[in-house]
C-alpha cells in the first residue's frame, strides 16, 4: 500500500502502440453522444385515480384499512402492512409545511424555477405522509416547519392529469403547527392524542 | 456456526474528477490488481466475485458487471451485482463475505466503483416522477429537510456541519488516494462558502469523483495463510425500511438502529464508543456525521454535535476518531464510497493506514447507508480472530 496511488501497477501500465497510419492523427480522449428513449408511461390504477382527479382540482389518497393511516399520493398499498389500499380519499388542498429545502442552484429540466426556490414535504389535513411541493409567496427566509399553506392552481383552462396542477403552496397567515406535531412527527402526536381520548 | 472470514487484500484507486486515462475494465482492473497485490494472491486463487455500483442511468451502461467480467477475472466464475443505491459498496462487502461465512466460496473478489465523469449524477438523482412535481435538487434537496429537522431537535450550534467538513479535509491530507487535497483550506473559507440546498453549504457536501475500491475475502485458513496482517470480520448485518411511511423517523430512521444493534451484538460489544477504534461512517453531507454517530449508539440522542464541538472525531487527540481516510466528504466514487469505508476500517486493524493510521487500532467500524436514508450496511472488522 506504500506505492504512490497515482501510478497504475507496472503489470497494468504497459505501452501503448498505434498503427503507423494514426501516428499523426490528434488522441481522442471521450466523446460525448447525448441519447434519448421515449415511452408511454401507464399508471397503475392508484397512480391513474390520483392523476385523473387532478384534472378536477382533487387531490385523492388512499386509507390503510389497518390502521386508517392516510397516503398521498396513493400507491395501491400501506407499505407497513402490505396490505392493498382500494378506498380512496379526498383530501383539501390546505397543509402544513414539514421539513423543507431553500435549493440555491438549478436542477436538470426546470429552467423556469427562479433561484433560490423552497422545495418542501407538504403534509395535507388529513394525510399522514408528506408529499414534494414548491412553497412560494413568501420570502424563503420566512419559510418554517409547521408553516400553515394553500395550493395555488392553474387556471381551469390549463389543467391536466397532473401534479403540476398545483403552481405552488402558500402561507395562509393561520397561527403556525408545533413543530413536534409537524411534519413526520405529526403521525406520533395524532396517535399520543386519540390515545388520550380513548 | 459462520466460517471465520478475514480481509486479506485491500486496492483502491487514486480518487479524482476525472480518470481519462482509463476506460471503466481499466479502472476496475487497477483496484483489483491491488487487492490481489496485497493480498498476495493471483486471479487464479479467486472462486467468486461480487460488484456494486449505483443504479445503472449514472453512467447509462446497463448491467455493465456482465462486460466488466474479463477486467474481473470472474469469466468462468461465480458473478453477483448488488444493488441497494448509495449504500451498495457496503451492502456488496457484507454479501460477498456471506458467501465465505456460509462455506460456499474460500476466497472471494469484492468490487464498488463509479466513473462519475462519465455521468451526471445530480440529473439522475432529479428524475421526474409521473406522480409528483419535479422540484428536488439532487441527494442534497433530499437530505437538507432531514438535516434541519435534527438541528432543530438538538439545537445543535450552527457550525458543527462546518466543523466536520474541515475536520475530514484535514484528515484526507493524510490520504494520499483521497480526492479532495485542500492544503491552504480555511474554517473561515468553509462557512463562508455558499449555500447549495440550504443549510448546506458548498463546502459541506462530498465531491464527484471517479474511483473503485476492491477487497480480497477469505475463509479462516486463508487469514491463516496469509504473511501479511489480515482483519478478522466480527460482525456484518444489512437492514432496508420504506423511505416514507407514516411516522417515519428520517433522522434516526430503526433500519439504521437495528442494523446497527445487530452487528454490535454479533461483535459481542456493549461499550461502542470504548470499544471501536475508529469510526468509518458514510457521511456525504457534513451533518450526518453527528446525526449517525447517535443513531448507531455511539452517545446518547442529542449528543452527536458534542463529540464533534469537543474534537472527540479528530485523528489528533480524539478518543473516538471518525472517517480519519478523509471520507466520503472527501472522495465520492458513489459505488465505491461503502466499500473505501469497509476498507479503510480494514486497513486500520491491519496498521497499515499510513498516516491516517489511529495508534494501536484493533477493531474498526464500517458503515453505509442509501437511497433515502433506507437502505443500510455495516461491518465490525478486529485484529484479533474472533473468539466465538
Amino acid at each position: 500500500m506504500s506505492a504512490d496511488p497515482r501510478i497504475p501497477p507496472a503489470a497494468l501500465s504497459g505501452e501503448v502502440s498505434l498503427p503507423e497510419q494514426l501516428a499523426d492523427v490528434e488522441p481522442v480522449r471521450s466523446v460525448r453522444t447525448p441519447i434519448r428513449l421515449e415511452y408511454d408511461f401507464i399508471p397503475g390504477s392508484a397512480s391513474s385515480g390520483y392523476l385523473n382527479a387532478f384534472a378536477d382540482r382533487k387531490i385523492l389518497g388512499q386509507r390503510s384499512p389497518v390502521d386508517g393511516a392516510v397516503f398521498v399520493p396513493p400507491r395501491g398499498v400501506d407499505p407497513r402492512h402490505g396490505a392493498a389500499t382500494p378506498d380512496y380519499v379526498e383530501l383539501p388542498d390546505t397543509g402544513h409545511v414539514g421539513g423543507f429545502c431553500v435549493t440555491r442552484l438549478p436542477i436538470p429540466g426546470r429552467d423556469d424555477l427562479e433561484i433560490p426556490y423552497v422545495s418542501a414535504w407538504i403534509h395535507l389535513d388529513g394525510a399522514d405522509i408528506g408529499f414534494l411541493g414548491l412553497v412560494a409567496g413568501i420570502d424563503t427566509s420566512e419559510v418554517r416547519m409547521g408553516m400553515r399553506v394553500r395550493a395555488v392552481w392553474k387556471p381551469d383552462d390549463e389543467l391536466g392529469r397532473t401534479a403540476e396542477n398545483i403552481l405552488y403552496w402558500a402561507p395562509t397567515g393561520e397561527p403556525d403547527i408545533p413543530v413536534t406535531a409537524a411534519g413526520t412527527n405529526a403521525w406520533h402526536a395524532k396517535q399520543a392524542a386519540a390515545g388520550e381520548q380513548g | 456456526m459462520a466460517e471465520r472470514t478475514a480481509v486479506l487484500g485491500v486496492g483502491q484507486t487514486k480518487y479524482q474528477t476525472t480518470r481519462g486515462d482509463v476506460s471503466l475494465p481499466g479502472l476496475v482492473r487497477e483496484a483489483a490488481y491491488r487487492a490481489l497485490e496485497d493480498a498476495e494472491l493471483d486471479w487464479n486463487d479467486i472462486d467468486a466475485v461480487v460488484v456494486g455500483k449505483a443504479p445503472d442511468f449514472f453512467e447509462g451502461v446497463m448491467q455493465p458487471e456482465l462486460y466488466l467480467a474479463e477486467a474481473l477475472g470472474a469469466v468462468g466464475k461465480p458473478l453477483l451485482r448488488v444493488h441497494t443505491a448509495g449504500s451498495v459498496g457496503g451492502s456488496t462487502a457484507v454479501v460477498a463475505a456471506s458467501l465465505v461465512q456460509a462455506g460456499i466460496h474460500r476466497r472471494v473478489l469484492t468490487l464498488g466503483f463509479e466513473k462519475q465523469s462519465e455521468s451526471n449524477a445530480t440529473w439522475a438523482l432529479s428524475l421526474p416522477q409521473p406522480f409528483s412535481v419535479s422540484i428536488n435538487a439532487g441527494a442534497g434537496g433530499y437530505f437538507s429537510p432531514i438535516i434541519r429537522q435534527y438541528m432543530a431537535r438538538t439545537n445543535a450550534p450552527e457550525l458543527i456541519g462546518c466543523m466536520v467538513a474541515f475536520k475530514d479535509r484535514q484528515h484526507a491530507l493524510r490520504n494520499p488516494y483521497a480526492h479532495l487535497q485542500q492544503k491552504d483550506l480555511t474554517f473561515d473559507q468553509v462557512v463562508e462558502s455558499p449555500m447549495l440546498w440550504e443549510p448546506i453549504r458548498f463546502s459541506e457536501t462530498c465531491p464527484s469523483s471517479d474511483g473503485a475500491c476492491a477487497l480480497v475475502l477469505g475463509d479462516e485458513a486463508a487469514g491463516d495463510a496469509s504473511t501479511k496482517p489480515v482483519a478478522w470480520l466480527h460482525g456484518a448485518a444489512l437492514r432496508s425500511e420504506a423511505n416514507n411511511f407514516p411516522g417515519r423517523d428520517e433522522v434516526n430512521p430503526q433500519a439504521s438502529r437495528d442494523c446497527a444493534d445487530d452487528v454490535f451484538a454479533q461483535a459481542g460489544i456493549t461499550d461502542r464508543r470504548g470499544e471501536i477504534d475508529e469510526v468509518e461512517i458514510y457521511v456525504p453531507f457534513s451533518w450526518y456525521e453527528p446525526m449517525w454517530l447517535e443513531s448507531l449508539g455511539f452517545c446518547e440522542i442529542g449528543d452527536g454535535w458534542k463529540l464533534v464541538e469537543e474534537g472527540a472525531t479528530h485523528l489528533d487527540g480524539g478518543d473516538l476518531p471518525v472517517n480519519c481516510s478523509g471520507g466520503v466528504l472527501s472522495s465520492n466514487p458513489i459505488g465505491a464510497s461503502g466499500m473505501i469505508r469497509f476498507a479503510e476500517a480494514a486497513l486500520q486493524v491491519r496498521g497499515m493506514a499510513g498516516d491516517h493510521q489511529v495508534d494501536g487500532a484493533r477493531k474498526a467500524f464500517g458503515h453505509a447507508y442509501g437511497g433515502g436514508a433506507q437502505y443500510y450496511a455495516m461491518w465490525i472488522v478486529g485484529s484479533d480472530k474472533p473468539t466465538s
